[in-house]
């Protein structure tokens, strides 16, 4: 028996059945999310070439948790910088001319530096870490390579027997292509 | 945005764009890159002879013992330093017009940051104990003085080189997602890889615009840390001539002002050979000629505070060494100093100077080479010139091992900046496409 590769769930979850529509401009999108929200739909998917604050309105999604991982890590880069720095001038002591073994301005540079640190790559770490879980969430959702470049899309997943009022939804709200995953 | 360069620049025109330049990039192209890696060959070879014979090949006399490697270590995190600053710091003012110029900028930066911590190793003599630099517990129980600016250097280039790193990586992944869209066979599985599954969904972008705006928060105080801390590698020291406290800002203003320089000089031969005059246009080089103009004018004042101080100061040993420096044995590397970085500048107040494509890059390149002495008459002058070692003052002349290594540097640097803009998008595909008019139903409104 062939057991599955936990990576394989995480990286590559099973595909969602829905309905993916292309668009070429952005306020059609936007119209697209105000009517899917007020029929009930919450998981679909809006895929854009830029970041446009238009569609963030439109979802009115919260504000990313990304900010928690910053906080976090800049402080504990802080905190180990401090610890870094004082615990081994006191395992070390260099006595010079009565001045303290442990001196705090000198290491405020590094605990400076260890805040940007430590700050960025766990920024980096929450990045990824919830785009991750969101992907997990929603499952392998239809693509098109077009949204890479000059189109927008909206995936909206439904099943099959449920698929017919979604497309002619998207189609409504200015789609150019609609087709079903 | 004002800058929109043409009604044709459209979001599928700027990425059939950008993925162009990762095409044959033609002969100009592969001869640039024959002659780096040639330059770095020289580099190679001299670095082996100073392996093998010692630091003596180099020109160190008493009381010179940081010289050329150090000025080189100065220059190169220097020039990293416009890089954050386009990327960063016109990122959190908003400024449209960066979107074009800053991956060019950024990638410059990593480079640098790569080529200038090769000087510190270098520079110690015996590369191979260089890992006593970092705080790691060993069988004699010895840790680093943190009291010490070059250990704060470590951990300052050290970090600065992790955060631009990474912070070049995240804006790429869009990008590179955009190219493996458009790519076909191995390079489309190698994109695929690097994207790292990057598609532009909403929750994407939502975690990723946070992210970068953070990040963008963090770089913009590292970038002014960093040049800070190198300049107190010689503000903690009393030689007359480092011992001021108008270092940190002198030296950050200092490391912009060529970085932005150097940005100049390396985007008018890849506009040129990438095709990229529609979305890199004299708009912007003007902009950068502008941000030179203002560094240029701080880096001035600073010399002449620098002079003033000494004199008005009234301290025998601080009026001997800045005497020594204006007409002392190199007062010809004070004054190329000096008129590269002070006067030639001025000439952009003049608006035809300022867009003119080769006018700005020939003033560039004497920027580049004004900001080497800058660092060369601060090292290697205020030790020659020591007047508590007047009775050592030896002659210090560079060898052929100190100009090959320099030499060797510049190919480093311009390898790996050439393989990157071939391999890469070298325009932010995302973000020249945010200051584009997006399509609308019936009428294009601009953001």
């Amino acid at each position: 028996m062939k057991l599955a590769n936990p990576l394989t769930a995480i990286f590559h979850p099973p595909p969602t059945p829905g309905v993916l529509g292309v668009f070429g401009h952005v306020d059609a999108v936007v119209d697209a999310i105000g009517q899917l929200r007020k029929a009930g739909h919450t998981d679909f998917t809006v895929y854009s070439p830029v970041p446009r604050h238009e569609i963030e309105d439109a979802l009115e999604q919260p504000v990313s948790p990304v900010r928690m991982f910053t906080l976090i890590g800049g402080i504990a880069g802080c905190a180990i910088g401090a610890w870094v720095t004082l615990y081994m001038s006191y395992d070390w002591p260099l006595v010079l001319g009565g001045k303290p073994i442990g001196s705090i301005p000198p290491y405020v540079v590094i605990m400076f530096e260890m805040t940007i640190l430590f700050g960025a790559l766990s920024t980096i770490l929450g990045i990824l870490f919830n785009a991750l879980f969101a992907a997990r969430r929603l499952g392998t959702v239809a693509y098109d390579p077009r949204f890479t470049n000059d189109k927008f899309g909206i995936f909206a997943p439904a099943e099959t027997a449920r698929a017919g009022p979604v497309e002619s939804l998207l189609r409504g709200a200015g789609a150019e292509e609609v087709r079903r995953a | 945005m004002a800058e929109t360069p043409t009604p044709r620049v459209t979001y599928d025109f700027v990425t059939r764009a950008i993925a162009r330049t990762l095409g044959n990039p033609g002969k100009g192209y592969y001869a640039l890159l024959t002659l780096a890696v040639a330059l770095l060959s020289v580099g190679i070879v001299c670095l082996l002879f100073l392996l093998r014979y010692g630091l003596g090949l180099a020109g160190y006399s008493h009381p010179v013992y940081w010289a050329v490697y150090i000025t080189c270590f100065v220059f190169w995190v220097g020039i990293a330093h416009s890089g954050t600053l386009i990327s960063a710091i016109l990122f959190l003012f908003r400024s449209g017009w960066r979107t074009a110029v800053y991956r060019t900028a950024e990638a410059m930066t990593v480079f640098a940051v790569m080529t200038a911590g090769l000087f510190p190793l270098i520079h110690i003599g015996r590369q191979w104990y260089f890992y006593w630099l970092i705080p790691y517990p060993n069988e004699r129980g010895l840790w680093p003085n943190f009291k010490s600016p070059l250990i704060w250097d470590e951990f300052a280039i050290g970090t600065y080189f992790t955060v631009s790193t990474v912070f070049l990586i995240m804006g790429l992944i869009p990008d590179i997602a955009a190219v493996r869209d458009m790519a076909t066979g191995w390079r489309k599985k190698l994109y695929a890889i690097c994207a790292l599954g990057w598609r532009g969904t909403n929750e994407q972008w939502r975690h990723y615009t946070r992210g970068y705006l953070y990040l963008a928060a963090l770089a913009t105080p590292l970038v002014l840390s960093v040049h800070s801390v190198v300049s107190w590698d010689f503000a903690m020291a009393l030689v007359p001539g480092w011992h001021a406290t108008i270092f940190a800002p002198y030296f950050v203003a200092g490391a912009i002002y060529s970085g932005v320089a150097m940005v100049i000089t390396l985007l008018v031969p890849i506009r040129k050979l990438f095709h990229l005059e529609d979305l890199i246009t004299v708009h912007h080089f003007e902009n950068l000629a502008k941000l030179c103009l203002l560094t240029g004018m701080i880096v001035g004042y600073a010399y002449c505070v620098e002079y003033f101080t000494a004199w008005f100061g009234g301290h025998a040993a601080e009026r001997a060494a800045f005497w020594y420096r204006a007409f002392g044995p190199f007062w010809w590397a004070s004054w190329t100093m000096i008129i590269c970085n002070a006067f030639l500048p001025l000439l952009l107040w003049r608006k035809n100077i300022r867009t003119s494509i080769l006018a700005l890059f020939v003033i560039s390149i004497f920027v580049n080479i004004g900001m080497w002495f800058e660092r060369f008459v601060i090292i290697v002058e205020s030790l020659a010139g020591e007047p508590f070692e007047r009775f050592a003052n030896a002659t210090y002349n560079p060898t052929w091992a100190d100009w090959g290594i320099m030499a060797g540097s510049f190919g480093w640097f311009f390898m790996w900046f050439l393989l990157f803009v071939k391999n890469f998008p070298a325009v932010s595909i995302s973000e020249v496409k945010e200051v584009l008019p997006v399509p609308q139903r019936g009428k294009a409104r601009a953001s």
